[in-house]
């Protein structure tokens, strides 16, 4: 059920209760569904999405591009489990690109932490070939929301 | 010093013809800040993109001209195949459509065309505002009609047959309804229509929210056996493609009504904005699915209004077009428009005095949710607030 999805993937905030008036079901209804959907590993879990620019902690993220040779036998998900197993790593991706492999979201503290983890962690693991680091400098759009994009409604008030 | 006396210079009917019938709570609405307001009557989407982006290619084409007066052949084809599409309606794109601005523009033209001093127009209430004031400037005579709510403010054949009189010239049918939500059924509309079909009566469908009904496809007036000669079928792109501002809409109407209309359109308005045509070319030809996602939206929020209303201790029947919900608040002891002033002084919190849409509307507010479901929660706690101390 797509629309269910998208409405909580949207809303994580929502209750059951809401849901099931939503969506026409009873709450029980509802609940049994999110179960079979967290159970299959369709709901992997919920967050929530915060502009950290608007607060005083200091990170930086980046991505990396990263350049391997596939193991034999194994491809690429042990190098992969190996990268993604480092809680600073926010996302990683196996890409159809010719020019690299994986890509490696990262948050830190700072470009210095960042560019040791690079140095330190990531670059030395066999079969890791080349990294390239881009630094993000300004996030505009992240998970389908824009950042700083909250505006006044402006819509006439009654027409 | 001006000596010009503009008290004397100006038409008496235009004078007191009403700003509004609520102008009180509208300008302490203005008055205030940080207003969880339920008052627009326009969907909260923006525009889908890619209508937004043929708007946008037609300008970067310098395709900034006029149109022909009843709009361009390629809208027109399209609004055409659009209506046999969805509502399996036969009009012929070049006699019998006119592109307007907005489907307000096509209410006024239609009873300028039709009504002259002396008709008398049956309009049923509550509805949109602007019937009436364009009747009495046309010279013509609306005739009320109160809806109820037991009937779930649908038009009934009994109360249309009493209405007329050898003077009605015209019909108002204005469903799906905004302020309440009613919606007319095929067979509600064949009730209708047997009334209406041996007169002389034309009457004014205002389709605007068409595609904004839930649990059942909307059906027209014009589609049910010998009323597609006898009316005027108003609608437009504002709700159903979030394009309010793009100020489109069309009407389509036999050739004989139709040409007189366009005389007016085209000495009035000339033609229809030339960008708003060209993105609605889009809207019409890949818009479906965007339609279908905010009709779906709009649905969800409607459930979510209604019972969030009815868990407060606030009842309405359960809309079933538009996107609004009209409750009876009669029972707090308060009238329609202390009710809304009181819950927006005290709870900052607005809706719609019912009175704003006819003197039925007494007893009733209108409350729009083309808003987050979020705004909606907000909303619905200050009303609870404030219900829980009128109790």
């Amino acid at each position: 059920m797509d629309q269910f999805l998208k409405t909580i993937e949207d809303n994580a905030t929502l209750t059951e209760k809401e849901l099931a008036v939503m969506f026409n079901k009873e709450v029980g209804d509802i609940r049994a569904m999110i179960k079979k959907y967290e159970e299959d590993g369709v709901i992997l879990g919920y967050k929530t999405i915060i502009d950290w620019d608007k607060t005083d902690r200091e990170y930086v993220s980046a991505m990396i591009e990263v350049k391997i040779t596939p193991q034999r036998d194994r491809g690429f998900d042990r190098i992969a489990e190996k990268i993604y197993n480092y809680p600073e790593v926010q996302s990683l991706y196996l890409m159809s690109s010719g020019g690299f492999d994986l890509c490696v979201l990262i948050e830190g503290r700072t470009m210095k932490e960042v560019a040791y983890f690079v140095a330190q962690k990531l670059a030395p693991i066999e079969d890791v070939v080349s990294t390239a680091t881009h630094f993000v400098l300004r996030k505009y759009k992240d998970k389908g929301i824009i950042y700083g994009a909250e505006e006044p409604d402006e819509r006439g008030y009654f027409i | 010093m001006s000596s010009i006396d503009y008290e004397r210079i100006l038409p008496r009917k235009i004078v007191d013809m009403p700003a509004s019938g609520i102008r009180k709570f509208f300008d302490i609405l203005d008055s205030m800040q940080d207003v969880v307001a339920l008052t627009v009557g326009q969907p909260d989407f923006a525009t889908p993109w890619h209508i937004r982006e043929a708007g946008i290619e037609s300008l970067e084409k310098g395709k900034t001209y006029y149109t022909s007066n009843a709009g361009t052949p390629e809208l027109r084809r399209e609004i055409c195949n659009y209506l046999k599409r969805r509502f399996d309606l036969e009009y012929d794109p070049i006699h019998e459509t006119v592109v307007t601005v907005g489907g307000s523009e096509a209410i006024d033209i239609a009873v300028r065309a039709v009504v002259e001093p002396g008709d008398e127009v049956i309009i049923p209430t509550p509805c949109f505002v602007c019937y009436e004031p364009i009747v009495r400037m046309a010279g013509g005579t609306p005739v009320i009609i109160e809806t109820k709510n037991e009937d779930k403010f649908k038009l009934t054949p009994e109360a249309l047959a009493r209405a007329i009189t050898p003077k009605t010239k015209m019909l108002v049918l204005p469903y799906p309804n905004n302020p309440t939500g009613a919606i007319m059924t095929a067979e509600e509309l064949e009730g209708i229509a047997q009334v209406l079909r041996d007169t002389n009566i034309v009457v004014l469908s205002d389709e605007i929210y068409a595609e904004l009904t839930y649990g059942r496809k909307h059906t027209s007036i014009a589609s049910i056996p010998g009323m597609h000669e006898r009316t005027i079928l108003v609608s437009g792109f504002s709700k159903a493609y979030a394009m309010t501002g793009w100020r489109l809409g069309y009407l389509c109407a036999p050739a004989p009504l139709a040409v007189q209309m366009l005389k007016i359109h085209q000495y009035a308005i000339m033609c229809a904005p030339t960008t708003a045509q060209l993105a609605a070319i889009e809207a019409l030809k890949n818009g479906d699915e965007d339609v279908r996602m905010m009709t779906e939206e709009y649905n969800r929020r409607r459930r979510f209004i209604h019972q969030g209303l009815r868990d407060i201790g606030i009842e309405a029947f359960e809309p079933e077009g538009a996107f609004y919900i009209y409750p009876e608040i009669g029972k707090f002891g308060l009238s329609s428009e202390e009710f809304c002033e009181r819950l927006l002084y005290e709870h900052n919190c607005a809706i719609v005095p019912g009175v704003a849409f006819g003197d039925s509307g007494e007893g009733f507010a209108r409350i729009s949710y083309a808003y987050s479901i979020k705004h909606i929660t907000e909303a619905l706690e200050r009303m609870d607030a404030f219900v829980k101390k009128l109790k």
